[in-house]
């Protein structure tokens, strides 16, 4: 391979200056290594999210919002009104219009029918409080990936057992129970029902352990005293999670009820996210431009030094562009080598911390080798290091030879 | 009639610091193709301002300056640079050469921009060069570890590896001993006659000028005379 000459001007200037040029480079490596590191952080946090919190909860639930009463009066007619919540029940009309209507749209990947029942797990004495989830689990496993955190039994058993339950850990473990044990639950209407553990699941996430239950449509109807009609929910998971928000409309008016997104759910851990997706950026932004200045101000240092080597080469017919080149390759250059330091750092970074055990439901330090973060470094450690050589390079090219030699 | 290949059209300059004052005047002169030409005069007079104007460096003048029958005055950076790299060869008063650079590399310089030749070739002719001005042993030598006068005879170098139309020089043998002194006259005489290529020396040398085609005189700025053409005395 040949290089240009300004080129090769270049790696002369840098390798006979090795200790400078280290140095700016290493400026660049802490600079790309923090960029790296923390954005493989905030997505690593979000991707443990991803995976234990959608384990649990859906991208979108539709259901039947409470209706304020409306005063019958003309609204134009002053009145002194006491509005309440209508008690017009729950439950949603015709669900399986609406089950059908939510399938219609093209982000949909899996939708189900749902009913929560609030209720007691019973086992001799000892009684523990929980939520049982009525649904089609065939369909729910398509949605909460259940079958990869069965841990005992078999998710399948539960479409053959119409009194058949799929059980928390946590809720086995406390009331000691094994998978085909029988079990009696009483709903908070004051039913109760025997039913049998076709399996064991755990999600990673305690509070859903300790308390849910997947059982069969009909079961939960029947701890609610309902019919087969009696559904209040659509659970919804759709293709493009990130931008959910586009999409509630769209559902309010397949099915003309409300639609919640998670992020509407989780405002507070949105919020959250953000807050730490912003902040991270700030610092590795703030560490990147500490870097640029590193190299800016080497470079400024090299040009100024260089003053008589700049006028001789404009002498010869070098021109204001190709000083421009030679000083910004030799940033580049800089840049390069500093920028493979912070990736190579940052792997081994990234190595170390995801093997600290942090405990509790998070397990092991939630972060991991991203790519889209390593080529995403790469691209702005060269931008920064290009846009911080570019400023000295041309304020190289205006040197004028001439005022040079007259010193 | 011989062919012209510079020509100035009352050239003139200012300088404003520390006060305005005018430190060249209404030179007007011509220069033939194949001449070897001396520019003399008092310290201070104005010959190197005079020099870096011709070279096409320094913009900053009134008047107009033709090179190869070419307008210069108004061109662009750009196009003056080309014009410094393919038909100008200079060598300088006090600066000579890139001090990261070996002798063969700061030769090659010019001429691996100018691009005209293979790299293979481009070394080769700088191998040449430095071997007419008897500068072979010290070919791969860092610039920044050669004595003042080897320095100036590789920038000499430098300055033909282009093979200039012209090449201007700020006193190119102020730091020579009288045998390398006879070497490079030697040589501008060779360039000259064997070559057509143009010389332009400043120099304080008496007998050096006295050897050259035509000699011009600066004083004050303005030109004392510009026919002393040393062959017909
Ligand atoms: N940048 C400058 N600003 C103001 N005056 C200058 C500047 N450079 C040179 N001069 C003045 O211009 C005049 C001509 O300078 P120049 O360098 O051309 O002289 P010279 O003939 O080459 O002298 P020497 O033989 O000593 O090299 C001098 O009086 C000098 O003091
Ligand atoms: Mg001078």
């Amino acid at each position: 391979m040949r290089f240009s000459v300004n080129t090769q001007i270049a790696i002369t200037h840098i390798v006979s200056r090795r200790k400078q040029t280290l140095v700016a480079a290493l400026g660049v490596t802490v600079g790309i290594t923090a960029f790296v590191f923390l954005n493989s952080l905030v997505l690593g946090f979000n991707r443990f999210f991803d995976n234990t919190v959608f384990k649990s909860m859906p991208h979108l639930r539709i259901f039947h919002d409470d209706e304020v009463s409306q005063p019958l009066l003309d609204p134009a007619t002053h009145v002194v009104v006491n509005p309440r919540i209508l008690n017009k029940g729950k439950n949603l009309i015709n669900p399986d219009a609406v089950l059908k209507a939510v399938q219609s749209h093209s982000q949909v990947v899996a939708a189900v029918q749902w009913v929560t029942v609030n209720l007691f797990y019973t086992s001799g004495k000892s009684q523990v409080a929980g939520q049982g989830c009525g649904a089609d689990i065939i369909q729910v496993d398509k949605m909460f990936d259940i079958r990869s955190t069965v841990v005992a039994g078999d998710m399948q058993n539960l479409k053959r057992m119409p009194n058949g339950v799929l059980l928390g850990s946590g809720v086995a473990e406390k009331l000691n129970l094994q998978v085909n044990d029988n079990i009696t639950v009483i709903s908070s209407l004051g039913v109760s029902k025997s039913m049998k553990i076709a399996g064991i699941f755990r999600t990673g996430n305690s509070i859903t352990d300790k308390t849910r239950c997947y059982m069969n449509l009909s079961a939960a109807q029947t701890l609610l005293r309902e019919g087969n009609a009696y559904v209040t929910d659509i659970y919804v998971k759709i293709k493009d999670v990130d931008h959910i928000e586009r999409y509630d409309a769209d559902f309010e008016s397949l099915t003309g009820y409300t639609a919640e997104n998670w992020k509407e759910a989780n405002e507070t851990y949105v919020a959250g996210a953000k807050t730490r997706a912003i902040m991270m950026r700030a610092i590795s932004a703030a560490i990147l431009l500490v870097a640029a200045f590193g190299i800016y101000n080497i470079l400024n240092m090299t040009i100024m030094q260089k003053l008589n080597d700049i006028a001789i080469l404009k002498a010869q017919g070098f021109s204001g562009k190709d000083v421009i080149k030679i000083f910004v390759t030799e940033a580049l250059l800089m840049g390069l080598v500093g920028t493979i330091m912070g990736l190579l750092l940052a792997t081994f970074l990234i190595r170390l911390m995801s093997r600290v055990y942090i405990g509790g439901d998070i397990g092991y330090f939630p972060i991991g080798f991203e790519p889209v973060v390593f080529v995403l470094g790469a691209i702005v450690g060269l931008l920064v290091t290009v846009g911080a050589g570019y400023i000295p390079a041309r304020n190289a090219a205006k040197v004028d030879p001439v005022e040079i030699f007259r010193r | 009639m011989s062919e012209l290949v510079l020509r100035t059209e009352a050239i003139g300059k200012y300088f404003y610091e520390p006060v305005k004052f005018r430190v060249l005047d209404d030179i007007s002169f011509e220069v033939n193709k194949g001449e070897f030409l001396t520019m003399v005069g008092k310290s201070g007079c104005g010959k190197s301002t005079l020099l870096y104007l011709l070279s096409t460096m320094d913009t900053d003048y009134d008047g107009r300056l033709f090179i190869d029958n070419e307008l210069v005055t108004g061109q662009s950076e750009k196009k003056l640079a080309r014009i410094r790299n393919e038909k100008i060869g200079f060598v300088f008063q006090f600066h000579y050469l890139l001090p990261e650079f070996t002798s063969l590399k700061n030769v090659m310089l010019p001429a691996l921009k100018l691009g005209k030749y293979s790299p293979e070739e481009i070394e080769h002719r700088a191998a040449e060069k430095l071997r007419l001005l008897d500068l072979h042993d010290i070919m791969n030598k860092p610039a920044s570890k050669l004595s003042g006068g080897q320095q100036q005879r590789v920038a000499i170098a430098r300055a033909l590896i282009n093979d200039p139309l012209i090449i201007m020089g700020d006193e190119p043998t102020g730091n020579l001993d009288s045998k390398n002194t006879a070497i490079v006259f030697d040589i501008f005489k060779m360039l000259t006659t064997e070559h057509q290529q143009t010389i332009i020396a400043v120099t304080h040398d008496n007998d050096f000028a006295k050897s050259s085609d035509r000699t011009i005189e600066l004083q004050d700025g303005r030109l004392l005379s510009h026919k002393k053409v040393w062959g017909e005395v």
